[in-house]
């Protein structure tokens, strides 16, 4: 156990990219914490994705020691968190178990969204802030710009911020010094004090199941104990505790203070709840931590197995996909054109993206997506609300009285030139602004949008009007009434629920038209002609035909070739069996998410 | 048991619905052709009597394989076949004739390229038991059989023609259309040419783009321009099978034309289904053995196959045909004639019918018909016969 004037936490926050990962890198390795020869880049982001993607998904815990230039060691505990809004929960409830944070911030280029977010989120959990400069290697960096930004729009004094590269090491020793000096250590917690620790995050390990990362604040946790999880209940007798060095390393105990983790036998991720208190069954605390918020999946879609025999497979891989990352939900469906699948819930689009990946990677399923969606509030005329999760199960209309729609507040930071195209496309997607101001240089515009209109392409959208200059946030912010309609969309005269979607009236012509265009493209052409239909209830309000093959046959066949080409369509046929058959007419799975993708 | 006999007998006797013929390939050529993926070589010297030898110890292995049957047809084909020496040719048929007694309708087709026929050369042809000939005319546009890299004019060919009918009854040529940038008019005016040359066969394909040809590459990097689209090929074809059924060359096959009773009968053989041995570097057979079908492939590389051949046996690949390749082979091959395919053959073959409801569905959407228990596919259906196999095959 450490003294806790000798203990330092903190977590490294910043936009997307701005090298968060490849500093903890530098800190690790200057304090001689992994060995040389096991070194490399972003050695936290561990996972298959993570590295493929240069994302950090999960945040990560890492014990360095640092002897400092007042002649004492000390114990760092530091917080990797991930940049992507999506993963901006895992950022504040890393924040919860730490008394500071530093702010890195991409010198060549600014503050973004993400960096106000964590600002936000930092002084909300009354962290000290040491900004740090970044990239300082690069030609196109601009220290001093930046840090008059941050002032500007922040509000926080930049004047010592670190420049730093995390690339080349520079200016590294300056900031494990002023962690040390300017960050502060844990707020006085006492030993003997019954065990108040609290549950930052959990994980799951093949070998060792469940494994819990802990803050303690009071008392004392050592291998043997049996604790109690406050909100939840569970009992566990604890079989390690430990610390990441960044491998898991045993210690004897872990004391206030201090950051580690702790292994129980707990089967699931799921019967753990993440800002429980933990404490000791005997002798427990007498006041629970406030606990976190629990996060809410916003974004919903529908996964099918493109080969309806692999359902089976695909609850296996969902559930045991689901053993370590709670943040997902999932309910089985089944759709008329789809069959058997689950209805699944994510924090975000790439949240979504990265469970299909690994669902689809690690687990060898192919999958089809079905448009994603958000919850929806139906108020009948009875007078009882339904929350309406799936397009597919609108009732009649007749039976409602009104919908709701979740709507964000979201923030975007976006250079002059390519505002007026950012607010084109706020307009667009039903935003209202609330504010516009111009901050070091730059827009910083407000929007209250729907949900539903950023939830699929907005964010794409959004990059490519700006030539990726534009940086976005969002939080949720409630519900409002609108006029909203389910739209069907009919392939030759047959409905394909797995394409119905909610719209509002007024863009249902347009969104019906980009749909039935985007699907004569996806389908390919069948032997007779296809209608594509957008539809209202019974009425159509956008029609598309594909028209038939014509000429598809092979011009010479004799004895040598009955094997070639026999193989040939067997393999198109085989081809063929990614896609899904409605009626007569095959739809390649990529046509559910692609057909939803505008490109105006 | 009894069932199990009959069925094994079935498929003893299936070929015979389709003949027995034999396949013999020379692999040489003057030349490469672009567009050519058939096993062809330029080689500097070739000593022929070791290709002679080959070819006769690989019908003595299949004499012994397959005896007694008798035979429909022989086709030398190529590669160029016409650079082969007409002794090479008498040499096999002469053993071939003393291995297989022959039907009365005996074919003996040879393929010939225009840049290597000479009057003498053909004669010899014919004395070997030539009966037919299959010539490459590709184009009767100079530019154009320049641009498919041919060693030959328009004039060579025409005269390559007169050679060969003169000297052969039953004479065949080739011709290869929707070529870069070839209009639908241009295509008519030189296929109405053709039909007043053509005596009584015409194969007419559409330029195919082969993956691993010197098109292909072409093709991949994005410099093959003026290929015609889905549409303008669907035009083309249609407007081909118009103006040959209106001379009397009717298709009896997706590419290939003849006046009644004129079919190449041993290119029928693949298309019924029948037995064939092929023999020669690059060859596939089909041939029953018992109640089993083996499909066989030889070695693409000339001189490995002539090792094999000497050391005993020319086969790189001889394997069984399972029921349902067999079926689905035959269904393959036979869709493309005109007289369609027979579902009880295919329920033989197979152990099972035809799906009821594919047959309905292609039915409805126009792509077949039936008549009784005979299934042809449409003019409409003919053109997407690719999509229509798919729906047959179980993949
Ligand atoms: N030139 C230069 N590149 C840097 C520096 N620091 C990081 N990078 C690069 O910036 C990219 C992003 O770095 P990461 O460390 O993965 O960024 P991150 O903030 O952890 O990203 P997320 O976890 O996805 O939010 C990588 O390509 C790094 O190599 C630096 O100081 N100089
Ligand atoms: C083996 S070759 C014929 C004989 C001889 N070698 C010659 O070229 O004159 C068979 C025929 O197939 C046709 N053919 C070959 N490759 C083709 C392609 N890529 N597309 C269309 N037809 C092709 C040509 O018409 C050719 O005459
Ligand atoms: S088309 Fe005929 S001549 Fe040309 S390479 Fe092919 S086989 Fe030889
Ligand atoms: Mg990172």
């Amino acid at each position: 156990m450490t003294e806790l004037s000798h203990i330092r936490n903190f977590s490294i926050v910043a936009h997307i990219d701005h090298g968060k990962s490849t500093l903890a890198d530098r800190l690790i390795q200057l304090t001689g914490t992994v060995a040389e020869r096991d070194m490399k880049e972003q050695l936290l982001d561990a996972m298959d994705i993570e590295r493929e993607r240069g994302i950090t998904i999960k945040a990560n815990t890492v014990r360095i020691e640092y002897p400092a230039r007042d002649g004492q060691t000390y114990v760092l505990n530091l917080i990797d968190t991930p940049g992507h809004v999506d993963f901006a929960y895992e950022v504040s409830r890393s924040m919860r178990a730490v008394e500071g944070s530093l702010l890195v911030v991409d010198a060549t280029q600014g503050v973004e969204a993400q960096t106000l977010a964590n600002v936000y989120t930092a002084i909300e959990a009354d962290h000290e802030i040491v900004p740090v400069l970044n990239k300082i290697d690069l030609p196109a960096a601009e220290p001093d710009r930046v840090r008059e930004q941050i002032e500007d729009v922040i509000g926080i004094d930049a004047s010592d911020a670190v420049e730093i590269s995390a690339k080349t090491g520079l200016g590294i020793p300056d900031v494990l010094e002023a962690i040390v000096t300017r960050l502060p250590p844990p707020h006085g917690g006492d030993p003997d004090a019954p065990l108040k620790a609290m549950l930052v995050d959990s994980k799951y390990d093949q070998y060792l199941g469940v494994i819990c990362i802990v803050r303690i604040i009071d008392g004392t946790l050592k291998k043997g104990d049996r604790i109690r999880m406050m909100k939840t209940g569970g009992t566990y007798d604890v079989d390690d505790v430990g610390v990441y060095r960044p491998a898991m390393t045993h210690v004897a105990a872990l004391g206030p203070g201090e950051i580690g983790y702790l292994n129980a036998s707990i089967k699931q991720v799921r019967d753990t709840r993440v800002g429980d208190t933990i404490t000791h069954e005997k002798r427990p605390c007498a006041t629970p931590l406030p606990g976190f918020k629990p996060s809410v999946p916003v974004v919903f879609c529908g996964l099918f197995p493109v080969d309806a025999n692999e359902f089976e497979d695909l609850r296996d891989a969902i559930e045991k996909l689901a053993l370590n990352d709670a943040s997902f939900t999932y309910e089985m469906e089944t759709s008329a054109a789809l069959g058997f699948g689950f209805r699944c819930g994510f924090l975000g689009l790439l949240h979504l993206e990265v469970v299909r990946d690994r669902l689809e990677r690690e687990y060898g399923i192919e999958l089809i997506t079905t448009a994603p969606s958000v919850i929806y509030h139906l108020y009948h005329r009875d007078g009882t609300r339904q929350d309406l999760h799936n397009p597919a199960d609108m009732p009649d209309m007749s039976l409602v009285d009104h919908i709701e729609e979740p709507r964000i507040k979201a923030t975007i930071l976006v250079p002059d030139d390519y505002l007026g195209d950012v607010l084109k496309l706020c307009q667009e997607r039903r935003g209202i602004q609330l504010d516009l101001t111009y901050v070091g240089g730059r827009a910083m515009t407000v929007y209250d949008l729907p949900l539903n209109e950023v939830v699929f392409d907005f964010y794409d959208r959004l990059k490519s009007v700006t030539k990726g200059y534009a940086s976005f946030d969002y939080e949720m912010i409630g519900y409002r009434e609108d006029n909203l309609v389910k739209m069907s969309i009919l392939v030759n005269d047959e409905p394909v629920d797995a394409l119905a979607m909610m719209v509002h009236r007024d863009r249902a012509e347009m969104r019906g038209r980009a749909m039935c265009e985007k699907l004569k493209e996806l389908i390919p052409r069948h032997m007779f002609k296809i209608p594509i239909q957008a539809a209202i209830g019974a009425k159509v309000i956008a029609r598309e035909t594909l028209s038939a093959m014509r000429k598809d046959v092979t011009a010479k066949c004799y004895g040598g070739d009955a094997t070639r080409k026999k193989k040939l369509l067997d393999k198109q046929k085989a081809g063929k069996k990614k896609m899904r058959q409605f009626g007569k007419v095959e739809i390649p799975q990529e046509a559910f998410i692609s057909a939803l993708k505008m490109d105006g | 048991m009894r069932s199990g006999n009959s069925c094994r007998a079935a498929l003893t006797e299936d070929w015979q619905s389709g003949g027995f013929g034999i396949y013999i390939h020379w692999p040489f050529c003057e030349s490469k052709c672009p567009y050519c993926d058939f096993n062809s070589h330029v080689a500097a010297e070739i000593d022929e009597s070791r290709w002679v030898r080959a070819y006769l110890q690989e019908l003595d292995r299949y004499a012994a394989l397959v005896p007694d049957r008798l035979l429909t047809s022989v086709y030398f084909g190529g590669g160029t076949p016409s650079l082969m020496a007409p002794d090479t040719v008498a040499t096999v048929m002469e053993r071939i004739r003393h291995i297989w007694p022959v039907r009365n309708d005996f074919e003996v087709t040879l393929e010939a390229n225009p840049g290597s026929v000479e009057a003498g050369r053909f004669r010899g042809y014919e004395q070997a038991g030539v009966n037919r000939v299959s010539m490459g005319v590709q184009a009767l546009n100079d530019d154009a059989l320049r641009r498919l890299g041919r060693l030959h004019s328009v004039k060579e060919a025409l005269s390559a023609f007169d050679v060969a009918r003169n000297q052969f009854d039953r004479v065949s040529f080739d011709l290869i259309y929707a070529r870069q940038g070839q209009a639908l008019a241009e295509w008519e005016t030189e296929l109405k040419q053709a039909l007043n040359l053509a005596v009584d066969h015409l194969s007419l394909y559409q330029l195919t783009i082969e993956p691993g040809t010197a098109f292909g590459d072409r093709y991949d990097r994005g410099r093959l321009s003026g290929l015609p689209d889905e549409d303008l090929s669907a035009d083309m074809y249609q407007a081909t099978q118009t103006l040959c059924e209106d001379a009397g060359f009717s298709a009896y096959e997706v590419s290939n034309h003849a006046r009644t009773g004129s079919e190449s009968r041993h290119n029928l053989i693949y298309w019924r289904y029948g037995d064939y041995v092929g023999i020669g570097p690059g060859a596939h057979g089909r041939v029953t053995i018992g109640g089993d079908r083996f499909a066989t492939e030889t070695p693409l590389i000339p001189n490995a196959w002539l090792d094999m051949a000497d050391a005993g046996n020319g086969e790189s690949l001889c394997r069984t045909l399972a029921r349902q390749d067999q079926a689905e082979e035959f269904l393959m091959m036979g869709l493309r004639l005109r007289d369609g395919v027979d579902l009880d053959r295919y329920a033989r073959l197979r152990g099972e019918p035809v799906d009821a409801h594919v047959l309905v569905h292609l039915e409805e959407i126009g792509m077949i018909l039936r008549e009784g228990q005979t299934v042809k596919v449409t003019e409409g259906g003919r053109m997407v016969l690719n999509a229509v196999i798919r729906e047959f095959l179980s993949g």
